[in-house]
């Protein structure tokens, strides 16, 4: 028997549009039924974790050379860029690559879900992704802030990233007018803005920081956008010699592709309409069982196959990631049947749907935020 | 937030000379952020400047439970001194287990060549697998830098006697081989104890270098009743003065299991000899330990603060805090892995997976993790 305290239901506000079960949830479930869902997670992540072994080992090596494989044949293509179907190609190719550079491979690998292999090239603490964002201040905004404070607002960055609107619960001012123009922005340029949010750049601006405090933060950011300027905006680039242009317009091009579609992939995780986002006052003590439960309730998966989870490095099953962080990814889709049983049992909604109506209801409801709430 | 990072161990790349430091640096910027290595190993795993890897070339068996490993490593190798050791890393079912062992071979030998002679445990997890290269060999090793301080000064002493036992022959077994290497001229004693003649690695070797120096002393003593040898029965200081008469002038160096390690400290306490003798450690594994203790009565050693505490049963990341250390605080539930520590030595009991972490120098998430007997954590 618990004493902890399930927070009283907020009231609706104007402008909610969540399905009454949702918002009541909490008053479904009594603290012994949390307690016991907390439990049954617990044993299932446990299982998992003990049967890891060669397999998943030998699952992320294959990854991580079938990504340089893409990217060797990306740039490659650029040779012969002034060929526009072989540009495209190369586009297409060398955004795959970075695409499962920074989602199977860099989010994973640095959530530690590998660093039981012990094998510095996937250790969370040292690995570095191909993004100019450094690994170490995305680890502390994405592990540390997001994945603990996962939707209560005001604590957790990830909710508009400070600079557009995701809840009604964030006031509505003129400025969200261009709620989906800023969305577009970010989305299109989102490495810089991951970047700009690792350097809690809201809180610069908000006074949170002072110049001093982000001193260090933005030497090693330097150092890393720099690195990674320099490789994909010169040094590949003169490489291909009188097609200078044209491999520089390429590789600009592989990362707009890469950074909209983690955005894109980022946001159906927790943007579509009927996403629920607490308020901090809400968000007590937490025990293991209740941390599972908002995990559930603020996450939503996309519905599709094994390149789509391949290609979204298994966010497609965001639930389960939320829910098992650490889990090598491989493991969400397996696990994803018990989970799905789980909520049911527990009268959990658990929200999926394929892409493009994800991707619809994000757009929406970003539309629908950019107005004041009525 | 700062920017402190746990490491997992890396050896340092040896310093590369002009040009291939600047080729280096240029292919890590065409490959940032991973590094070239990632990319060369993928066509051979030894292509990597910044890790010492090897490759088993030679395997064969030495006794009935024995097997020497001729390893060659890659250019990173930085070469070591006789009776230093060496962590050796091999994969099994997707982990990377490292054991540490002593290379037997002369620190005279050929560069990149390295000699293990190890004993294999059958319900061993790392042991079995180097066995298996018997015959078949080319696996990849992962290679540490040597290290350890149980080396012979130079210049060499006049006296040296080299006193082993069982697997520990490996160190002193490097230092006698580099002894005759350059020609030794002082008065040495090789004194080894196994249970019979059979039991004695590297004992035709042996025999040769006693029949070409006749001038050295090497004895093999076996204990085990009616198995012969040069000097029957276990170690007393009797025994030991009957076979190197001239023992007290000289530099005794140990190596062995903790009976016989533990009688010679005690012989050489009793006349006074201890500040002559210098000891291998030999790292025991941790026998199993009931896992339901509160508080397992074992100490918490805070290494780099220099502090330590009596375990109180909560997990470590608490007891560090209430000790006044900055733990590294994130999610406090095992998930965002800000509080990962260096676990050098003892067990920890992970409260989420149910794992026990054993092994020396593991990386351990302190906020979930709960201390079993003594622990050693890098903080």
């Amino acid at each position: 028997m618990t004493d902890t305290v399930i927070p009283p239901a907020p009231p609706l506000i104007p402008g909610d549009t969540l399905p009454a079960g949702l918002y009541t949830l909490r008053h479904d479930l009594d603290p012994d039924q949390v307690e016991a869902l907390g439990r049954e997670l617990d044993d299932l992540n446990r299982r998992q974790r003990q049967s890891l072994g060669a397999a998943d080992a030998d699952y992320i090596r294959r990854v991580m050379r079938a990504q340089k494989a893409l990217a060797i044949g990306g740039r490659a293509l650029f040779y012969v860029g002034f060929f526009p179907p072989a540009w495209i190609a190369g586009v297409l190719a060398l955004g795959a690559a970075k695409i499962i550079d920074n989602m199977e491979i860099g989010h994973n690998v640095m959530h530690g879900q590998y660093d039981w292999m012990r094998d510095p090239a996937v250790n969370s603490q040292t690995f570095e992704w191909d993004n100019v964002c450094p690994a170490e201040q995305w680890r502390y905004t994405h592990n540390v802030v997001h994945h603990t404070n996962t939707n209560i607002l005001r604590k957790d960055g990830d909710l508009g990233y400070g600079s557009f609107r995701v809840t009604p619960r964030q006031r509505w001012r003129p400025y969200y007018l261009g709620n989906l123009a800023y969305a577009a922005i970010l989305g299109t340029l989102f490495e810089w803005g991951v970047a700009m949010h690792g350097l809690d750049l809201p809180g610069r601006i908000a006074g949170r920081r002072t110049r001093e405090q982000n001193r260090p933060l933005v030497r090693q950011f330097r150092r890393k956008a720099a690195r990674q300027v320099l490789k994909d905006y010169v040094l590949f680039p003169v490489l291909t010699g009188p097609l200078f242009l044209s491999t520089l317009a390429g590789n600009a091009a592989a990362n707009v592709v890469r950074n909209v579609w983690a955005f894109l992939v980022i946001a159906c995780g927790h943007f579509p309409d009927g996403s629920v986002v607490f308020d901090h006052n809400q968000i007590g003590q937490e025990n293991r069982g209740m941390w599972y439960v908002r995990q559930i309730v603020t996450s939503t998966n996309i519905r599709g196959g094994r390149l789509i989870h391949l290609m979204t490095g298994n966010l497609s099953l965001h639930i389960e990631h939320h829910l098992f962080p650490d889990l090598p990814a491989r493991r969400y889709l397996a696990v994803s049947h018990e989970v799905q049983d789980i909520c049911r049992r527990y009268g959990i909604p658990y929200k999926t749907g394929p892409m493009y109506r994800q991707v619809g209801s994000v757009l929406k409801h970003l539309a629908r935020l950019s107005l004041p709430t009525r | 937030m700062t920017l402190q990072t746990v490491r997992p161990a890396m050896s340092p790349r040896r310093a590369d000379r002009g040009l291939t430091r600047v080729t280096g640096a240029v292919a890590d910027l065409f490959t940032t952020p991973h590094g070239a290595d990632r990319f060369s190993e993928l066509i051979n795993p030894l292509w990597v400047r910044n890790e010492i890897r090897g490759r088993v070339v030679a395997a064969r068996q030495q006794t009935m439970d024995t097997v020497s490993l001729t390893v060659r490593t890659n250019r990173a190798w930085p070469g070591f001194t006789a009776g230093q050791s060496v962590g050796v890393s091999v994969e099994v079912d997707g982990v990377l287990q490292t054991r540490y062992y002593s290379p037997a071979g002369s620190q005279h030998g050929p560069a990149r060549e390295l000699e293990f002679t190890i004993r294999v445990n059958p319900g061993g997890v790392v042991s079995p697998v180097l066995a298996a290269t018997v015959g078949q060999p080319g696996l990849v090793l992962r290679l540490t830098p040597p290290r350890g301080t149980f080396t012979l000064p130079t210049p060499r002493p006049d006296r040296l006697l080299l006193l082993s036992g069982g697997s520990g022959i490996t160190p002193v077994m490097s230092m006698l081989r580099t002894l005759v290497d350059e020609g030794h001229q002082g008065k040495l004693a090789f004194l080894h104890y196994a249970d019979d003649a059979d039991d004695v690695p590297y004992r035709e070797e042996l025999e040769a270098i006693q029949r070409r120096r006749p001038d050295l002393d090497v004895v093999l003593a076996y204990t085990a009743p009616g198995a012969g040898g040069g000097l029957p029965g276990l170690f007393t200081g009797e025994r030991l003065a009957a076979a190197v008469p001239w023992y007290f002038g000289a530099h005794t160096y140990l190596c062995g299991p903790p009976p016989l390690a533990a009688a010679v400290q005690d012989h050489f306490r009793v006349v006074g000899l201890l500040d002559r003798l210098h000891v291998e450690r030999f790292t025991l594994g941790i026998g199993p330990i009931s896992a339901d203790d509160a508080a397992s009565g074992g100490t918490i050693t805070f290494r780099r603060s220099g502090i330590s505490v009596a375990d109180d049963g909560s997990t470590l990341l608490e007891q560090a805090e209430r000790a006044g250390l900055d733990g590294r605080r994130g999610c406090g539930m095992g998930i965002c892995f800000r509080c990962v520590q260096v676990k050098h030595s003892g067990r920890v009991h992970n409260v989420i997976s149910g794992r026990d972490h054993d092994d020396p120098d593991e990386e351990v998430q302190i906020c979930v993790g709960v201390p079993v007997g003594d622990v050693e954590l890098d903080l």
